[in-house]
């Protein structure tokens, strides 16, 4: 299947990017197809393309020494992940994985660089892109270090409402706990006390949130 | 239903001894679901797989009255 030009308007990379441009950059896009929980990179290892998720979601997450491993972020269709090495030369600082079936365009390392070379918006553009990243971990480091683990799992219902009102992939407590820096178990017992404040309400598969604002001042609570 | 991956699963059959809804089933040495009315996604086999083999994804959505 052909690149998607209108696909690539909507990548904030490639934002007020002419058409004419945007036709040159999308000879140097190809596509990758990945099934349900493949391993598209591997932390530590050298880096040769960047990649916007095109349909699907990605998670992007770090591994402790035992096996644990801490979710930095999901990458939803129109973002991007493996910016960092690509552009700084380093190895991958993080591995990537699929959360269901995804389709992703690649850039390669080298034409990457000719393409910044050869349009300054976009080198803008991935400046902007990159400090809302910068902001996203600082927010982060801010969870971790500071908010207890009821508010940090409230923060992610939040953060990942799917259905009409968003567009938030599925999540395990697992995948909650990784996010949240805890145990799976904790995340069950945070998600019975939220239920139990009457903030949600746990339906078989779903979690209802039935009182936002609730939730919203759970979040705020900082320990 | 909950997602289960093949490659990971090892057929310990631990998931099948927790379910309380006889939601699964070990057949040819893989976890297989059975069931997917009666499951009332209580999230024990994906709690107990020593393997990380199967996952309950919660939806998570805004109701409010």
């Amino acid at each position: 299947m052909a690149v998607q030009l209108e696909f690539l308007k909507s990548i904030l990379y490639f934002s007020d990017i002419g058409h004419t441009e945007l036709e040159s950059i999308r000879k140097l896009v190809f596509e990758k197809t990945a099934d349900r929980a493949e391993t598209i990179l591997l932390e530590g290892e050298p880096a040769t393309s960047l990649y916007f998720v095109a349909s699907g979601a990605v998670k992007v997450f770090k591994t402790s020494v035992e096996g644990k491993e801490q979710i930095l972020s999901i990458v939803r269709p129109g973002e991007s992940f493996n910016d960092v090495p690509i552009f700084d030369g380093g190895p991958n600082p993080v591995s990537a994985r699929t959360m269901g079936p995804v389709l992703l365009y690649g850039i390669k390392k080298s034409d990457m660089e000719s393409i910044l070379r050869d349009h300054p918006q976009i080198a803008l553009n991935v400046i902007k892109v990159l400090a809302k990243r910068v902001r996203h971990l600082v927010s982060l480091v801010e969870d971790l270090s500071f908010r207890h683990v009821i508010s940090r799992v409230a923060k992610i219902l939040l953060e990942h409402i799917g259905g009409e009102m968003g567009c938030g992939p599925r999540l395990s407590q697992q995948e909650m706990a990784a996010m949240a820096g805890t145990a799976r178990e904790v995340v069950g017992r945070s998600l019975k006390a939220l239920e139990e404040e009457g903030a949600i309400k746990l339906d078989r598969h779903r979690i209802i949130i039935t009182d936002k604002k609730a939730l919203q001042k759970i979040v705020e609570v900082h320990y | 239903m909950p997602i289960i991956d093949t490659v990971r699963c090892d057929g310990c059959g631990l998931c099948v001894g927790v379910c309380q809804c006889n939601a699964l089933a070990i057949v040819n040495k893989i976890i297989t679901i059975i069931e997917t009315v009666e499951c009332d996604w209580c999230t024990d086999c994906e709690a107990i797989c020593p393997t990380a083999a199967i996952s309950c994804p919660f939806e998570i959505i805004i109701q409010e009255p």
